[in-house]
């Protein structure tokens, strides 16, 4: 699995928030899923996307604790690091 | 005595192009839209109509009828939503298949990227009630939702569905219609096994080279009401679906039972829904596939139900310009029957030019005629006939 920084991963992310037809220029590290119309079958697609491209696993219970794109881009950097 | 029911909007999406009016108009003209053998809805581009997110929720049938519901609705008055209760208002949208498209694309992931990789949209996406689940989430109709599948018949179903919902009072208004986008590889594959198809790639109803259906794709809707609802609130009434019959040929699993008994009652129990004989139709939109079997067995049921007047009606078959729609026909050849009587006319069997022996009505050749009205409103029947021997005929009449 490739290593990936911080600012990789919040890019992937963006780019496949904005697939799912949120507006780019809402995707901002404090922008909470709600605001970008982002609901739970979105998160499983970027799960699949996210355990694809750095092997990290984003369990049910671990999405429950991320509120914003900021939450979900340092979780990934944290554990794709180790 | 039960309501009668008015159609209060018309929408189409087929191989001709968006909207009703091109579909009676380009059909009406002899015009086809059938090209390589396919009726593919080529002039579709989803993102014209639906935002990034919608397009990709929904299956290309689904994405179909959400632009033929609008169509409708819009006509209706209603592109806002329901001016009435919207817990008043139904939504049935009937398909053949489904999301055929998207069970081919997923079951590729699973077998190239396992299981974990299946899309969670599949589910969502694939299911054959998505059409109705999604026009009724986008215009917040709050009424009786579903769909209904009877292959070749599911539209005709819909809209029976629908007539009979809001005679019964069960709701106001319903918007109800087909959709189907079949010409995917598999569903292709399918077809073409069975020997339904036409190998020639030719849609030629009734005639005595026939040789298969063309597959084609698209979605119709139409807002039904109570007649008493639209004219209070002032809705331009467009027709009325005035009756309405459905039956089994508990004969066979593909091939229609052969004297045409199934769909004659089908015929029948329309005509008497619609409190008329004979006597009262003034022209037939034919299921009329273009297979050897179906249209040598309904020219039988034609003449089983309507008598010696089967041969002084007009039959077109709208399969002659677009192809076969299969789940979505009898909601698309409801709605051009509804816009031909409002124009006076039956539109023609396009390509027919070979009489066959056991085919011998007046199939409408050449150009589009006009209808005589004989001093009382026009009407017309619409039939349908899916594999699995379902036999659904609707009666409409002009405003």
């Amino acid at each position: 699995m490739p290593t990936a920084n911080k600012e990789q991963i919040e890019e992937r992310m963006t780019a496949a928030l904005e697939s799912f037809g949120a507006e780019r220029d809402q995707i901002k590290r404090d922008a909470n899923w709600e605001a970008l119309d982002v609901d739970s079958l979105d998160l499983v697609e970027l799960a699949q996307i996210v355990e694809e491209e750095y092997g990290v696993k984003m369990k049910e219970e671990d999405m429950k604790e991320l509120k914003t794109v900021g939450d979900a881009v340092d979780f990934v950097a944290e554990r794709a690091k180790s | 005595m039960t309501q009668r029911v008015v159609i209060t909007g018309i929408g189409a999406l087929t191989p001709l192009g968006v909207g009703a009016e091109t579909l009676i108009e380009r059909w009406s003209a002899g015009e086809s839209g059938i090209e390589d053998g396919l009726g593919r809805c080529r002039e579709f581009e989803p993102t014209e109509h639906l935002s990034i997110k919608e397009a990709r929720r929904a299956d290309r049938f689904t994405q179909l009828a959400i632009v033929a519901c609008d169509e409708a609705l819009t006509q209706a008055s209603w592109e806002d939503g329901p001016s009435v209760d919207p817990e008043r208002v139904g939504c049935v949208m009937g398909t053949g298949i489904g999301g055929i498209g998207t069970i081919e694309e997923q079951l590729e992931v699973l077998r190239v990227r396992g299981a974990e990789a299946v899309s969670p949209l599949a589910v969502p996406m694939m299911m054959a009630n998505a059409a109705s689940g999604v026009v009724a989430m986008r215009h917040g109709l709050k009424g009786q939702c579903y769909g209904t599948v009877s292959a070749c018949a599911a539209g005709a179903h819909a809209i029976g569905a629908g007539l009979r919902m809001v005679q019964h009072g069960d709701v106001e208004a319903c918007v109800v219609g087909g959709a189907e986008a079949g010409i995917t590889p598999l569903s292709q594959a399918a077809f073409v096994g069975m020997g339904a198809t036409s190998p020639s790639g030719t849609s030629r109803p009734f005639d005595a080279r026939r040789d298969g259906f063309v597959m084609g794709e698209g979605a119709a809707a139409l807002v039904l009401e109570s007649e008493e609802g639209a004219r209070e609130r002032g809705a331009e009434v467009l027709g009325y679906l005035a009756g309405y019959g459905a039956t089994a040929d508990a004969h066979h699993l593909t091939a229609p039972e052969p004297s045409g008994e199934g769909a004659s009652r089908a015929i029948a129990l329309a005509l008497a829904d619609a409190d008329i004989g004979p006597d009262g139709v003034d022209w037939v939109n034919a299921h009329g596939t273009s297979t050897q079997l179906n249209d040598r067995s309904e020219t039988e049921a034609l003449k089983r139900a309507l008598g010696e007047r089967a041969r002084e009606i007009p039959v077109s078959s709208l399969k002659s310009a677009i192809g076969h729609t299969l789940g979505a026909a009898g909601a698309v050849e409801a709605a051009a029957t509804a816009l031909a009587l409002r124009r006076g006319i039956a539109p023609p069997t396009i390509g027919w030019e070979e009489r066959d022996e056991d085919c011998d009505l007046d199939y409408v050749p050449g150009d589009a005629r006009t209808l005589e009205s004989n001093g009382r409103p026009l009407r017309a029947i619409s039939n349908s006939f899916g594999f699995g021997g379902h036999n659904a005929v609707l009666c409409l009449e002009a405003a």
